[in-house]
């Protein structure tokens, strides 16, 4: 039906928003020799209206529709519904805005006003006549979803994807799921036992048929797009058949190897061959290779013949449409704080070592003996802060929990009859029932003194701790028989190879980069790839739990939504002109090209449609979906080339950010200049130098740039690689005779909006007072572009 | 030790009995106190004080004794506006109060009433007289 063009124009009055002051009558006698149909309305918006059009297209047979009214953001969208109703593919719908950037900004000058708004139409008529109709595709989702690391905040998303029905693969590193949470005995602020609320969420994990727990496991390749990503799994080799395997500890038992245990901090002793903690899940015994001597003892013990020394480790493939990550935190290591003595004096532990120390089950039984003298204590201070706040040593951010966490251990201490002193800088306690939680502490006796400690002094058996009570301005000195640091919550290493696995990018704190941090906290910047939990910042089990249940949903979303993916496309036009130099592989800020075979190729999952590649190209093998180049030059044809304003200035408007704002502008009824006439582009690095050099040709006098801000506007890179690019297109201008000041570049902001008028007068008084670009120079660079 | 020295303190088990002491007596738990000044504040006679009752609560809630040196305690004149104002509920003039009742105990005098002459007893405030007089008889 795209066929020859059969263009339909309607040019709507807005009662008399846009007949006020445009002489809509005019404009519609203009155009009509120049198309099938051109018609004035009223209310184009209202619905006999577009009942009206929907019955001339099909009369008529038109193949091509111009509507001349609001803004499309406005009305676009039921416009372009209702048409397609009557098949007229939404492609071949244009959209000409003569009352935001028409009439409402030139009020004063209705002449000026007509003149562009005829222009402004005939760019319309002229991009349609060259469009070509599009199809939205349908992205395959493959609906699995992969979560990597089983915390509070796997375990959680897990169970809700299983619960509606996904089938979830949950890769472990370590033996068992659990994470930290399970190290804990007690959990702020309610004080209650950590392991009797998750052992049977990690239970609920291992039973649902609907979840695939892939434990002493990780993943070491992802590759794929969003909604069908393939990956491999390292599985590492475990020595026991998890199949055979009973639990019943029998190997363990025998085996004469102990190191140190991971799950006690390293403050007690485990086998060789091991189960973390007796609630582990799967509840499964691991062969700790790296220890193990291969005596045999406990291949000869097991009573179900499930052991086996020389497991291998093996890769497993997985097929997923969606990827969550939930690989958590560890502390700071102490040992880099060396003011605080850890490593050196024994008196010194880290938090996590004292949620052991706690634990009935840890490595003292729970009895209040410091695991490394033997001793028992009686007076602990706890140091705040010891490193987390502080851009010299350690890490600039507030970790969050360590205020609240010592909080909770110093009432289990208090409790039982310990003296606690917290040393801290500021108590942090946001979040609800926190503040009481705090009072609480205070209640049960703990002291606090404000003041940064940096220097620990052994004294004997105890340890003094000096610092300043800043509230009595004097020194202090604290002799105690236990210090507990808080050292600053960080991501792993680890996890930041699984995030260039991934392709998300980590924030300056090593954090990963959430895709919005307040409109879109749990998406990460790469579609299908949500996070949760600590992984995207230091946060407490309830804020985990609430990020893992909206990832789960995200993933959903994603992997349920019929996702199209737009024709808004950049593709190889001409793949005889491509000798696949990768510039345009270089240009994209999607990494979405790759060059197969001597040629680009363009994942149409990744490309964005930001256009940045199509300039790139320095053989002009490219070009874009729904804004070709025909298309772009047709209209910038279109509403120069008869134009018969005095001064003629084409403003190219990045679409979303800066095209608002020049629609607000619109609204508060700013007047400016009617010389400027505006077209939007998805970025302003779509536009070659050719389209600048093409503008002046066909009579623009003055040419500007309106981009996106560097970082709010949709298409992340392309916004900022194309400042760059304005840069040397005003040096390549003068070569071809036009001099760079007629070239304006320049950023708009949403909230800028006030400003258009000036940015808009400014440019429009210069190329005023120049007066007009040089005949001669239009008619040589006409023939040039020829 | 002057008040307000920048002599080092220790904070070890020698400063619990007296932070006991004064709970006893007062009936309030210090320890609640998280330092936001709004006692002194609300009290009218921070000017003549030398600690400010802030900082009194301050060094009650570590034990430091020698918060019974400072004149800031009888100076107080029990107006209460510390304690109606104290965000986490502490009858801070009962700590004063306590911290009195601990000098006392001494069994010092300081102000006799009957050996001000009559003009000086003229012109003080009746209230000065009668908290001077609750201060210095208990
Ligand atoms: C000392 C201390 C006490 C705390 N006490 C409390 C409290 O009382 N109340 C409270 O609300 N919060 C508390 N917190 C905070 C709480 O620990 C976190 O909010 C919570 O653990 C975050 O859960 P998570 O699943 O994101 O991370 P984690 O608990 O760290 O879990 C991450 C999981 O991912 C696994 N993993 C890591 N890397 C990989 C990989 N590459 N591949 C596969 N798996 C991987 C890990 O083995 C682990 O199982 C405390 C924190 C500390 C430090
Ligand atoms: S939570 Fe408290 S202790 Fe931890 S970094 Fe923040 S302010 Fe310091
Ligand atoms: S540069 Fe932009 S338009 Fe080109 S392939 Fe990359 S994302 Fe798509
Ligand atoms: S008002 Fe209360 S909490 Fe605040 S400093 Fe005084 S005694 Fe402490």
């Amino acid at each position: 039906m795209s066929g020859e063009p059969k263009i339909g124009v309607w040019v709507c009055e807005c009662g008399g928003n846009i007949g006020d002051y445009v002489d809509v009558q005019r404009v519609v006698e203009a155009i009509r020799p120049e198309v099938a149909y051109a018609r004035r309305e009223r209310y184009l918006c209202s619905k006999p209206s577009i009942e009206n059009i929907k019955r001339t297209v099909q009369r008529l047979g038109l193949n091509r529709v111009v509507l001349a009214c609001c803004t499309p953001k406005m009305h676009r969208e039921t416009f372009a519904s209702n048409l397609e109703e009557v098949g007229l593919n939404r492609a071949l719908l244009e959209m000409v805005n003569i009352r935001e950037q028409c009439s409402w900004v030139h009020k004063d000058d209705p002449e000026g006003a007509t003149r562009k708004a005829l222009d402004l139409i005939r760019g319309g008529i002229e991009r349609a006549r060259v469009s070509r109709p599009l199809e939205a595709k349908r992205a395959k989702s493959i609906p699995e979803v992969l979560i990597i690391g089983g915390g509070v905040a796997g375990i959680t998303a897990s169970l809700r994807l299983a619960e509606y029905g996904l089938r979830v693969h949950l890769v472990e590193k370590r033996p068992s799921i659990g994470g930290h949470m399970i190290q804990y005995p007690k959990v702020f602020p309610t004080l209650d036992c950590s392991q009797c609320i998750l052992t049977p969420k990690m239970a609920s994990v291992s039973n649902n048929p609907n979840i695939h727990l892939i434990t002493y496991a990780e993943v070491v390749e992802v590759s794929g797009v969003p909604g069908e990503f393939h990956v491999k799994v390292r599985l590492k080799p475990r020595g026991v058949d998890p199949e055979k395997c009973i639990g019943c500890g029998t190997c363990s038992r025998v085996c004469p190897v102990e190191v140190p245990s991971e799950y006690n901090m390293g403050l007690g002793p485990r086998k060789a061959a091991y189960i973390p903690f007796p609630q582990a899940v799967p509840s499964v015994y691991t062969i700790d290779f790296e220890a193990c001597t291969r005596c045999g003892k406990c291949v000869e013990a097991c009573p179900r013949d499930a052991i086996n020394l020389d497991d291998e480790e093996r890769i497993l493939e997985l097929d997923v449409g969606a990827i969550i990550l939930a690989t958590g935190f560890e502390l700071y290591d102490a040992n880099d704080l060396p003011r605080y003595g850890y490593g050196r004096y024994p008196q010194v532990v880290t938090s996590l070592e004292m949620e052991r120390i706690l634990d009935v089950n840890g490595p003292t039984g729970g009895q209040l003996i410091n695991p490394r003298t033997g001793k028992e204590f009686r007076r602990v201070a706890y140091i705040l802060c010891a490193g987390s706040r502080d851009t010299e040593n350690g890490k600039p951010y507030c970790s969050r929990v360590c205020c609240l966490y010592a909080l909770k251990q110093a009432q289990l201490l208090l409790d039982r009859g310990v003296e606690v002193w917290i040393h801290y800088i500021d108590i942090r306690t946001p979040g609800r029932r926190y503040e009481e939680f705090y009072l609480e502490t205070q209640r049960k006796g703990a002291l606090f003194v404000k003041g940064k400690v940096v220097e620990l002094i052994p004294e004997g058996d105890r340890i003094v701790v000096r610092g300043e009570d800043m509230m009595l301005n004097r020194m202090v000195e604290n002799p105690v028989d236990l210090v507990v640091l808080c050292p600053p919550v960080i991501v792993t290493d680890e996890t930041h190879k699984l995030a260039e696995m991934l392709r998300i990018p980590v924030d300056e704190d090593g954090f990963i980069l959430e895709r919005h941090p307040k409109l879109d906290p749990v998406a990460t910047k790469r579609d299908g790839v949500f996070a949760c939990g600590m992984v995207l910042g230091p946060k407490d089990i309830q804020t985990t739990t609430a990020e893992a249940e909206a990832a789960a949903m995200k993933a959903v979303n994603f992997l349920s939504a019929e996702r199209l993916i737009e024709p808004n496309k950049a593709y190889l036009i001409n793949p005889d002109l491509c000798d696949g130099c990768g510039e345009c592989v270089e240009a994209c800020p999607e990494a979405a090209i790759s060059i197969a075979d001597g040629k680009a190729v363009i994942n149409e999952m990744l490309c964005s449609g930001c256009g940045a590649c199509i300039p790139a190209c320095p053989r002009g093998a490219l070009d874009q979906q729904g804004l070709s180049e025909e298309q772009l030059k047709a209209q910038i044809r279109g509403i120069l080339e008869r134009s018969e304003a005095e001064v003629k200035i084409l403003a190219f408007v990045e679409m979303e950010v800066a095209y608002t704002a020049v629609d607000l502008a619109g609204l508060a009824r700013l007047e400016y200049p009617s010389s400027i006439r505006i077209i939007p582009l998805p970025s302003m690095s779509r536009l070659k130098l050719e389209h600048i050099l093409y503008a002046f040709a066909h009579g623009a006098d003055g040419v500007m740039l309106l981009e996106a801000p560097e970082h709010e506007g949709p298409y992340g890179k392309a916004h900022v690689i194309s400042e760059e690019r304005a840069d040397d297109y005003r040096w390549e201008l003068e070569d071809h005779g036009v001099d760079s000041f007629r070239l304006w570049y320049s950023r708009v902001y949403v909230p800028d909006w006030r400003k258009l008028k000036k940015v808009f007068t400014t440019f429009h008084d210069m190329i005023a007072d120049e007066g007009p670009l040089d005949e001669e120079i239009r008619i040589q660079l006409r023939e040039e572009l020829d | 030790m002057p008040l307000g020295s920048g002599e080092t303190l220790r904070l070890g088990e020698k400063l619990k009995p007296f932070r006991e002491r004064v709970k006893e007596l007062s009936g309030e738990d210090v320890g609640l106190c998280y330092q936001c000044g709004a006692c002194s504040s609300g009290c009218p006679l921070t000017d003549e004080m030398d600690l400010l009752p802030s900082t009194v609560m301050r060094m009650v809630q570590l034990g430091v004794e020698e918060v019974l040196d400072s004149k800031t305690i009888w100076i107080c004149s029990s107006c209460f506006t510390c304690q109606v104002r104290c965000p986490r509920g502490i009858d801070v003039a009962n700590v004063m109060e306590a911290l009195r009742q601990l000098v006392l105990r001494r069994k010092y005098d300081r102000v006799s009433i009957d050996l001000l002459p009559p003009e000086e007893l003229r012109e003080l405030p009746q209230i000065a007289l009668v908290s001077c007089q609750r201060k210095l008889t208990g």
